[in-house]
């Protein structure tokens, strides 16, 4: 992508919410911060916003560089800018951190105002209705009663239908991608045994490492190292890697193959910027996430109440957020008569998919959003 | 069944349909292209519409078109739709390009009260002039060459009766046509395109 349709230098936001936030596992976040980035301009009768919903490892620099100097834009950069599918020119883009995240919004690195230490441990345990909730808010402060859109990936897109059940007169159209109504019990198996990691390194010190100034390093990085397997196709290891040796074989546990050297920079990578804590509690949030289960199972109850219009897309290699999963959400929309359209990504790339430019995947969500009515600029 | 619908357009077919569907019905139109039944039908009848489709290019012009589309292959079933949910289930000149064919006309009497298909009369003259003539036909409705066509199912309209016959299928109603126009003077000689609407007895 060219530089002349980034959106350019970006700068993050902050909002303080004074007032408590009640959570779905029965706690109170006294106040807490979300800090966040827009892009593009809310027109005038506020009809153009559109919310970006993040995956577990996301967070609110979606779009553009912070720096002319930075290496890499925003995690979702071939998506939003002058002329892409998320075109800037009609929408006002805002990319947030979620709560429980560590990326500025409040999380178990902030610090907790009754201990004036770090919440470590003490970090309530988020769900994605408290995040949608959260998100309501600050869609408050920036004075958007209804957005044009909200879109999100994998755990995004959990966020996504779930403001389509939870505000259901405040969201026009939802785009739920790559993701799921809930987890099923093999998804949530890779969520344990990344929790395990983290959980089981001696630097963890039940979740309040800070005071120890350490971090559980090594159980983050085989998390990181394990979810990276999960959102590759086999297809895309073999290509990519192969048995590709390094140098040659040596005999050891060294690094010898291509794709050891790859998962071991990926998770060492994560392990220096990624915190422990909000990676327990992003995975937690995925596990717990399940709207039928207060209506005994059934989706399309769940869903009964929505009044969004749905764009439900899948990626035919990824294993971890079936295509399948994404056709539940779509026979509850058509049980429940809703709009809904839904594309089936022909893609190689697994999970990860959703977040690659793929051609095709990009003209959907393009034209899609291009046939969103807004209202004037000014 | 008439609605009386005023057509503008060139399609018969169409205008057909829709006389055969009421006013704010439900309607899967199976094999859906680009959505341009289902635009006509919702302008039209103000019809609630569902299309499938699994090519791409054929989804993204249902999206252009602000048509509902779900990409899957109909070879798969209709699992992801409930039975007796739909007013009427479409299926437009896909029939004989089916490999599950049986299937597919089963699975649309589940979901469907009722069902809708055209297929290209195989029966129609000008094929069989060109098969005794020793050639495999080559004609509007069927435009394509003995190795590059996608029909492998064709039939013809005495075909298609005795398959509803032996599947306790109701005939309805059928119309056939040709360049258009409705034929009922032997339909299976002179009609070029087939259009039967049926429900399960």
């Amino acid at each position: 992508m060219s530089e002349n349709n980034s959106v350019g230098i970006v700068a993050p936001k902050t909002a303080h919410f004074s007032e408590p936030l009640a959570l779905k596992g029965g706690g109170v976040l006294p106040q807490f911060d979300l800090v966040y980035e827009t892009y593009g301009t809310l027109n005038a009768d506020k009809s153009n916003a559109v919310l970006i919903c993040h995956a577990l490892s996301g967070h609110h620099h979606v779009a553009g560089k912070h720096h002319e100097s930075d290496k890499y834009a925003g995690w979702w950069d071939n998506m939003i800018g002058p002329n892409k599918p998320l075109d800037t020119n009609k929408f006002f883009v805002i990319g947030l951190n979620n709560i429980g995240g560590c990326h500025g919004s409040t999380g178990p690195i902030s610090i907790n105002p009754a201990t004036s230490q770090p919440w470590g441990s003490a970090f309530p345990i988020i769900t994605v209705e408290d995040w949608v909730n959260s998100q309501a808010r600050l869609m408050d402060r920036l004075g958007i009663s209804q957005l044009a859109a909200v879109i999100g990936g994998s755990l995004g897109g959990m966020q996504a239908l779930q403001w389509t059940i939870a505000f259901p007169g405040r969201v026009r159209y939802a785009l739920v991608i790559a993701s799921a109504p809930n987890l099923t019990a093999q998804n949530m198996a890779f969520n344990e045994v990344a929790r395990q990691a983290i959980i089981t390194d001696p630097e963890f010190h039940g979740g309040d490492y800070y005071a120890h100034g350490v971090v559980p390093r090594r159980g983050l990085r085989i998390a990181r190292m394990l979810g990276h397997i999960t959102y590759l196709s086999d297809d895309v290891m073999g290509e990519k890697f192969g048995r590709k040796l390094k140098d040659g074989i040596k005999y050891s546990f060294d690094v010898e193959f291509e794709m050891e050297s790859y998962l071991r920079y990926q998770g060492d990578k994560f392990a220096g910027e990624f915190d422990a804590n909000t990676y327990l509690r992003m995975t937690r949030a995925l596990d717990y996430y399940d709207p039928a289960l207060t209506f005994g199972g059934d989706l399309s109850k769940a869903l009964s109440q929505t009044k969004a219009k749905f764009l439900v897309v899948s990626f035919t290699s990824d294993w971890r957020f079936s295509p399948a999963r994404s056709r539940e959400i779509v026979k509850a929309l058509l049980d429940n008569e809703s709009t809904v359209s839904y594309a089936e990504v022909t893609a190689a790339h697994g999970h990860d998919a959703f977040l690659m430019p793929d051609k095709h995947y990009h003209a959907i969500l393009q034209t899609y959003l291009g046939s969103i009515e807004v209202g004037d600029a000014k | 069944m008439q609605n009386n619908v005023k057509y503008t357009i060139f399609r018969q077919d169409f205008a057909i349909i829709a006389n055969w569907l009421k006013f704010g019905d439900k309607v899967l139109d199976l094999g859906c292209g680009d959505g341009e039944l289902l635009k006509f039908l919702g302008a039209t009848l103000e019809i609630k519409g569902y299309g499938v489709e699994k090519d791409d290019d054929n989804v993204l012009a249902c999206v252009k078109n602000g048509t509902n589309v779900i990409q899957m292959d109909l070879e798969d079933g209709l699992s992801g739709f409930e039975n007796q949910s739909f007013n009427t289930v479409v299926l437009s000149q896909t029939l004989q390009a089916m490999h599950n064919t049986e299937r597919i006309v089963l699975e649309m009497l589940r979901v469907g009260e009722e069902v809708i298909v055209t297929f290209p009369n195989f029966g129609y003259w000008r094929n069989r002039l060109q098969i005794t003539a020793g050639r495999m036909p080559v004609s509007k409705s069927l435009p394509y060459q003995w190795f590059d066509t996608p029909n492998v199912h064709l039939c013809t309209l005495h075909d298609f009766d005795d398959f509803c016959k032996n599947h306790n299928i109701d005939i309805l109603e059928r119309k056939v046509l040709t360049e258009g126009q409705e034929v009922s003077l032997m339909p299976n000689l002179l009609g070029s395109l087939a259009m039967y609407r049926l429900k399960h007895k």
